[in-house]
């Protein structure tokens, strides 16, 4: 693996917000790389921008400032199911550039929202009708009529919404994707999968429900959905069974029926009280090339061939020590944490978090494999991450941690990589970590 | 799929796992954001392994228990019984069926044999006018309900169970002594020779293994009710009932957390269903 050195750490000097603590729930890189988004727990959205490269100040390059805060859901209220909705974003999608301004889909539980953010650095002034202050001026006064000039301002970046997609969730939402025809997106609940028109906010697209006659014969759930980068009429699902199902929109227009089922068979020698629990895919995402996908689940990361439905093409352990510590993992809950995972930018790398505020990156075409860890200690401005290893055998070497001592509270859910660079972001908790390659 | 209690990585206990489940479904009604489906229905699954790996526990133990003599001497003891209540079928013909199972059991059955006593004396209803019977939904009294409906009391943890179409109703927790003190003498008399006095007692799972022992006693493995066990429905009608009991049962969370658990089971997994 290559070696990263640690650039910036942030996430301290943002302010909690008054309801709950702003745990980091979705990370995500635009296209360019440019800036990177983060959603948290209050339903805020923190937006960091990449400084360009300054001769003066060499050493701010590749520095992610805060670029925008905007509160983007608040909490609600469903009277009728005396239910709360949850502001905590969900998911985070850029769509692609096309003017001056950037937009975004936000989700919560159960609305999703389409941001404007744009800025300004100029402002009219010398209006006619109005003085500097902004008071009306007595019409009887105004003797001479003249141009408003634009002057230059401190920049200010603006977010508005601009389309708010609601009601068409029964379920809780768990993924947005928007289509490479920059034109649709898709919504994922627990059973069904919605595609909507970016300009339309009153009516969607059921395309996939699989919710049965009777609720009692409920098995399985949608877990995430994503459309394929480059063919917009196609879009995979996964679910809490551990498969994957390949849809074409061209077929039908309901896609109950897949184009294709991949499964990987079950290791029956590796039955468990928990199998299922941990055969459910947490996270589903397509490489950049289109040709494979990649899919989480509690202890493994695998990457699939399109072409190839029988079983994964690799399958990369993130942290098989877990499998016998599966009882406890259950009563605290962490065994239903659901993790991410991330390609880099050519496909060839790809990252996924694990606990103790560790993080893995495996190299696709030399098998390596490297555990590093976001924290306070080992990210001084600068430093070079140290490789961390987790001992499982019963010595324990130098430097190596034991099973029992992880934090199971420490958890990396939500990593990015930028889309160009070796350039990767990395939520711990309420801290969002950017690290990236050294420059010499 | 099967679970394989020697394919279990770690020494779980699978009583403590179904009482860890029922708390966290019940936990799950309260949180904040409304209930997470997907989160209860992975726990439905440990729930049903778990149960799986419970009767399977439960029926070896069984096995180990009886002797063939007092398996005699129970099934003696029990023709003086009442009959139970299965609705259509006839009292004589329930009473005949019995003694044609233990007329079957009579024969050196070896492994199979220990579990019928057992079965037997716990299998039996409370007697008409106990106050039991405001529990049981049709009566304990053998009113003339359809065939597939089964009141069965537990001498161990006193609860009256009743299991309707492979539905388990729930179920009462009554003091032995307020409960049947008539039958629960006879049992009590019939333990001492048959069950081990510290037998523990599944419950609603033996309940509606029960009711399909009664279908085919010939053969004791035969369970058509756990073939599709991978349908969660099944799990969901075994454990189910109103889910008023649970809210009424706030107080006694203490309880649900103890091996006693198992004995008063409100549908907790009633909160899958709960859209």
């Amino acid at each position: 693996g290559s070696t990263l050195a640690a650039l910036r750490k942030s996430g301290s000097r943002f302010q909690r917000s008054r309801r709950y603590p702003d745990i980091i729930s979705t990370v995500e890189f635009n296209y360019s790389g440019d800036l990177l988004a983060t959603g948290d727990k209050g339903g805020r959205v923190v937006i960091f921008q990449h400084e360009q490269e300054s001769k003066n100040r060499p050493h701010l390059r590749g520095e992610y400032n805060v670029y925008s805060t905007f509160q983007s859901h608040e909490p609600e209220f469903d009277y009728l199911k005396s239910l709360e909705i949850e502001e905590k974003i969900n998911k985070i999608r850029w769509l692609p550039q096309q003017n001056a301004a950037h937009f975004l889909l936000s989700t919560n539980d159960k609305t999703i929202k389409l941001w404007k953010i744009s800025e300004r650095d100029k402002r009219a002034e010398g209006y006619n009708l109005k003085d500097e202050d902004g008071r009306i001026r007595d019409p009887y006064r105004i003797t001479s009529l003249r141009v408003p000039v634009l002057m230059p301002m401190d920049l200010m970046v603006e977010a508005s919404p601009r389309r708010i997609f609601a009601n068409a969730h029964t379920y809780h939402i768990n993924s947005i994707s928007v289509n490479s025809d920059h034109e649709t997106y898709l919504s994922a609940d627990d059973l069904r999968i919605n595609l909507w028109h970016l300009e339309i906010t009153d009516r969607s697209f059921n395309i996939v429900d699989i919710k049965p006659a009777n609720m009692e014969e409920l098995t399985e759930v949608i877990t995430a959905a994503e459309c394929h980068p480059h063919q917009c009429n196609v879009f995979v699902y996964s679910s809490s069974k551990g498969t994957i199902r390949l849809c074409d929109m061209r077929a039908a227009a309901l896609c109950d029926r897949h184009s294709k089922f991949f499964e990987e068979p079950e290791d029956p020698s590796s039955r468990s009280f928990f199998s299922e629990i941990i055969s459910s895919i947490s996270d589903v995402k397509f490489s950049h090339s289109g040709r494979y996908m990649m899919t989480r689940d509690y202890l493994s990361v695998k990457v699939w061939d399109l072409n190839m439905e029988n079983r994964p093409v690799e399958t990369y352990q993130v942290h098989e020590y877990l499998r016998s510590k599966l009882c406890s993992l259950y009563e605290n809950d962490c065994i239903f944490d659901k993790f991410e995972c991330c390609w880099n930018g050519s496909d060839s790398a790809i990252m996924t978090g694990s606990y103790n505020n560790f993080f893995r990156m495996f190299d696709r075409n030399t098998r390596r494999d490297i555990t590093l860890e976001a924290s306070r200690e080992s990210s001084k401005p600068r430093a070079t991450l140290k490789p961390r290893k987790v001992s499982t055998g019963g010595k324990r070497k130098k430097d190596e941690i034991s099973v029992d001592s992880l934090d199971f509270n420490k958890k990396i859910l939500h990593t990015a990589w930028h889309p160009k660079d070796n350039v990767i972001a990395v939520a711990a908790t309420n801290n969002l970590y950017i690290f990236q390659d050294k420059i010499n | 799929m099967e679970v394989d209690r020697r394919a279990m990585e770690c020494a779980v206990d699978a009583q403590s796992l179904i009482s860890i489940s029922l708390m966290k479904i019940h936990n799950s009604r309260t949180q904040r954001g409304g209930i997470k489906l997907h989160k209860n229905l992975l726990v439905s699954y440990v729930l049903r392994n778990a149960r799986q790996v419970y009767i399977k526990e439960k029926y070896a133990e069984i096995y180990r228990m009886q002797q063939y003599e007092e398996v005699m001497a129970v099934c003696n003891e029990i023709q003086e019984l009442d009959p139970l209540d299965l609705g259509a079928e006839d009292g004589d013909e329930e009473e005949q069926g019995r003694a044609a199972c233990c007329g079957e059991e009579s024969r050196p059955a070896g492994s199979r044999e220990p579990e019928q006593p057992y079965y037997r004396s716990c299998c039996m209803e409370a007697p008409p006018g106990s106050p039991c019977d405001q529990f049981a939904p049709n009566g304990g009294g053998g009113g003339g309900s359809h065939c597939n409906k089964t009141t069965v009391l537990d001498l161990d943890t006193h609860v009256v169970t009743t299991v309707e179409n492979g539905f388990l109703h729930q179920d009462c927790c009554c003091a032995a002594p307020q409960c049947a003190p008539g039958a629960a003498a006879r049992k009590r008399k019939v333990d001492s020779g048959g069950c081990a006095p510290d037998a523990e007692e599944p419950s609603d799972f033996t309940a509606a293994r029960k009711r399909l022992k009664r279908e085919d006693c010939s053969n004791p493995d035969c369970n058509p009710d756990y073939t599709d066990t991978s349908n969660i429905s099944n799990l969901i009608s075994i454990f189910g009932s109103g889910f008023s009991g649970l809210l009424s049962r706030q107080a006694d969370l203490e309880q649900v957390c103890s091996k006693q658990a198992l004995a008063s089971l409100g549908a907790w997994t009633r909160a899958i269903v709960a859209f």
